[in-house]
């Protein structure tokens, strides 16, 4: 009799899977949370979902595993349309963000979970049936075998005893990365899954999760909230806004091109400085010592990278005129809030040299901007190519 | 200056445990004192002259065969209606918890022998096993067994009495159990998925089962208890007959105390149901606790 958890097919170890999404769509209720996603994810890709709470993408990550159905659009894993199969026979491993482990069993019996739902028929997992079976004792001694392993490489030897309940929080989330990394699945799907670690845990993370996914060579689709992760771990980053992809590239082209203005306020820490202005007739707009060529005139949102922002040496016309606020010294530079006459808030990054010239508190500034650092969007919020730009004297 | 800081800090402690102390003094204590007390005197209720008699009365307990009949009736009892409390109620719940529209009418239904008194609701049983006017007699003898009297049979009267017990508490267990499936976290569920587990007993065995550790240890406790307890049903449809086979340990005491006023000899077996009581609580709480809870 052949057992009933064989029938999936296990994937040739270490393969990692590509993943299209077509024209997703998910509304729960009369709320659209999803309105026709698209995206390739290439195999092998540590590909980041960022976007602020409601945004879709924790949705999108529930309908690739097969948690939520969508209403119309398919996922394919490796080439295989999904769409019709449950979570178990999606091939795609998951860590949540409460990690979710099972809190009466030890962390071998967690991370052995898996291998046992998948190697052992139904009847080789009921309590006394599973006697009857001497396959069982076999089977479980190669599983508890590759938990050892698995435990070694992420360091847990010496927590496999242990509940749960009786390990810190970063200790559960190697616990949970062991559960999802032990069946070698062809895909990882990671709902924001250092949310609930203390800061400083979260930065080791960052790095160690990199590493990871740099060791395993697996696709990693990651949700956060956080463009500091998106930012630092992703090969590229899906920015979402409404149930929609805004942009999609890599952390640079985001942060150096923003397509929208939504993705320019999201990514970057501190924020984009954001200013109003107008551009004249022929799509002239004069600001902080630069005259940027827009392709038409009227109202558009210009937005200044903090390190963009230099101070002048003296008062100029065209320069932005500013009052000094606050000096925060961070060590190896400072940044500084100040505001324009119209109230509007400045950051600007300056270095510790930089700012040994800097006038002090409650003191007028008078900035410039360099032209890599600026990008004008239009009264859609989308990104102006700019077809000149000069720089006036400082 | 600390010494007198900590003696001020220690009597503000004990004024606030002071009330709480005194309600457990009045009303758990000193009754539990009065029991203790009289159960080593042959007090009758009313009696003018009260005579110390040591502990005749529970070495009086252990040759009465009327006592013995009742323990042995009240043990079966349990064992018959445990079971059946216990999984029955799970079984309930979880077909319950499935329901998303008509879940409320459901819940309702089976809870309302909880909320019906059980005396009234006896002479409803009464009426419907009567053997020649109730419908389930009828059933019965349609269904082949001939003329059966499940409250008049000696084999099958404390049976029958079961099952009526199990009526009642099944309905108040299913709320419990409904209770601690809500508070299952559905992630659990999400990750047993995505492990792998894609049929219902795994579900089950994985997540529902552990996750109910402590649901089901309080619902075996307390059906323990109820079932111990059995009274309005012996009294209303059966008065311990026929021949003794449905007397139970709660009846007889009612019997010694409040019909033939040997108020000292119903202490004593008040003291014994309750050493009974407590032991079983103990025994459980210490077996089960130590598999349930895992924080």
């Amino acid at each position: 009799m052949e057992p009933l958890a064989a029938r999936s097919t296990e994937p040739p170890r270490g393969s990692a899977a590509g993943l299209s999404l077509r024209g997703i769509a998910k509304s729960f209720g009369r709320t659209r949370v999803l309105d026709g996603v698209d995206l390739e994810i290439r195999p092998g890709e540590f590909l980041t979902l960022v976007g602020p709470s409601g945004c879709g993408k924790s949705t999108l990550l529930r309908v690739i595993a097969g948690l939520e159905p969508q209403d119309a659009g398919s996922v394919v894993i490796g080439g295989r349309a999904v769409d019709e199969l449950p979570p178990p026979e999606r091939d795609v491993a998951m860590v949540f963000q409460s990690y979710a482990l099972y809190p009466h069993m030890t962390v071998a019996a967690n991370i052995a979970s898996p291998l046992e739902l998948r190697r052992l028929s139904l009847a080789e997992r009921l309590p006394l049936l599973r006697l009857l079976s001497p396959r069982r004792r076999r089977v479980m001694r190669e599983i508890m075998a590759e938990v050892r392993a698995m435990a070694a490489q992420l360091e847990l030897t010496g927590l496999l005893d242990r509940r749960p309940s009786q390990l810190s929080g970063g200790q559960r989330q190697r616990v949970a990365l062991g559960r999802a990394m032990v069946r070698r699945p062809a895909a990882f799907l990671m709902d924001e899954p250092l949310s609930n670690l203390d800061a400083k845990l979260r930065v080791h993370m960052r790095t160690e999760l990199a590493e990871l996914h740099a060791r395993l060579g697996a696709t990693f689709v990651y949700v956060t909230h956080d463009q500091v992760e998106a930012m630092t771990m992703s090969d590229r980053v899906a920015l979402m806004e409404a149930g929609k992809i805004l942009q999609l590239g890599s952390p640079a082209e985001l942060y150096d091109t923003p397509a929208d203005l939504t993705v320019a306020r999201f990514i970057g820490s501190p924020p984009i400085n954001l200013l109003t202005a107008t551009a004249a007739p022929d799509g002239c707009v004069r600001i902080a010592g630069l005259a940027l060529q827009a392709p038409a005139g009227g109202a558009v949102t210009v937005g200044i990278r903090p390190e963009a922002l230099r101070i002048a040496r003296a008062e100029a016309p065209g320069l932005l005129a500013a009052r000094l606020r606050r000096a925060e010294n961070l060590g190896a530079e400072w940044l500084l809030h100040a505001e324009t006459a119209e109230g509007t808030p400045l950051a600007i990054r300056l270095t510790a040299a930089e700012h040994a010239a800097v006038a002090p508190i409650g003191e007028r500034l008078a900035l410039r901007a360099e032209p890599a650092g600026v990008h004008v969007f239009g009264a859609d919020g989308r990104r102006l190519a700019l077809r000149a730009t000069a720089e006036l004297a400082a | 200056m600390r010494r007198t800081r900590q003696t001020s800090e220690a009597r503000a402690g004990a004024g606030f445990a002071l009330p709480a102390f005194l309600l457990i003094l009045v009303l758990l204590l000193a009754p539990l004192a009065a029991l203790l007390a009289l159960s080593v005197t042959d007090y009758r209720l009313g009696a003018l002259t009260v005579r110390l008699v040591g502990l005749d009365h529970y070495a009086a307990l252990f040759g009465d065969e009327v006592f013995q009949r009742s323990l042995r009736n009240t043990f079966l009892y349990v064992a018959l209606v445990l079971p059946g409390a216990v999984f029955g109620g799970l079984g309930v719940a979880l077909l319950v918890h499935a329901r998303t529209r008509t879940r409320g009418f459901y819940e309702v239904a089976y809870f309302l022998p909880v909320t019906a008194t059980l005396v009234a609701m006896a002479t409803v049983w009464q009426f419907m096993l009567h053997p020649s006017l109730g419908p389930v007699s009828a059933l019965l003898a349609w269904l082949g067994f001939g003329q059966v009297d499940l409250l008049n049979d000696p084999s099958l009267a404390l049976g029958t009495l079961a099952l009526i017990g199990l009526w009642q508490v099944i309905g108040f267990n299913m709320v419990l159990f409904l209770a601690g499936l809500s508070a299952i976290p559905r992630e659990l569920y999400e990750a047993a998925a995505l492990d792998g587990a894609r049929f219902g007993p795994d579900r089950f065995l994985r997540v529902t089962w552990p996750m109910l550790g402590p649901t089901t240890m309080f619902v075996t406790i307390t059906s323990t208890i109820t079932a111990f307890k059995v009274f309005d049903t012996v009294v209303v449809l059966t008065r311990g007959g026929p021949l003794g086979s449905t007397e139970t340990l709660l009846y007889v005491l009612y019997l010694e105390g409040f019909q033939y006023f040997r108020t000292g000899y119903a202490a004593a077996m008040t003291v014994v149901l309750l050493v009974f009581l407590v032991l079983l609580s103990i025994l459980q709480a210490r077996v089960i606790e130590r598999k349930v809870h895992y924080a």
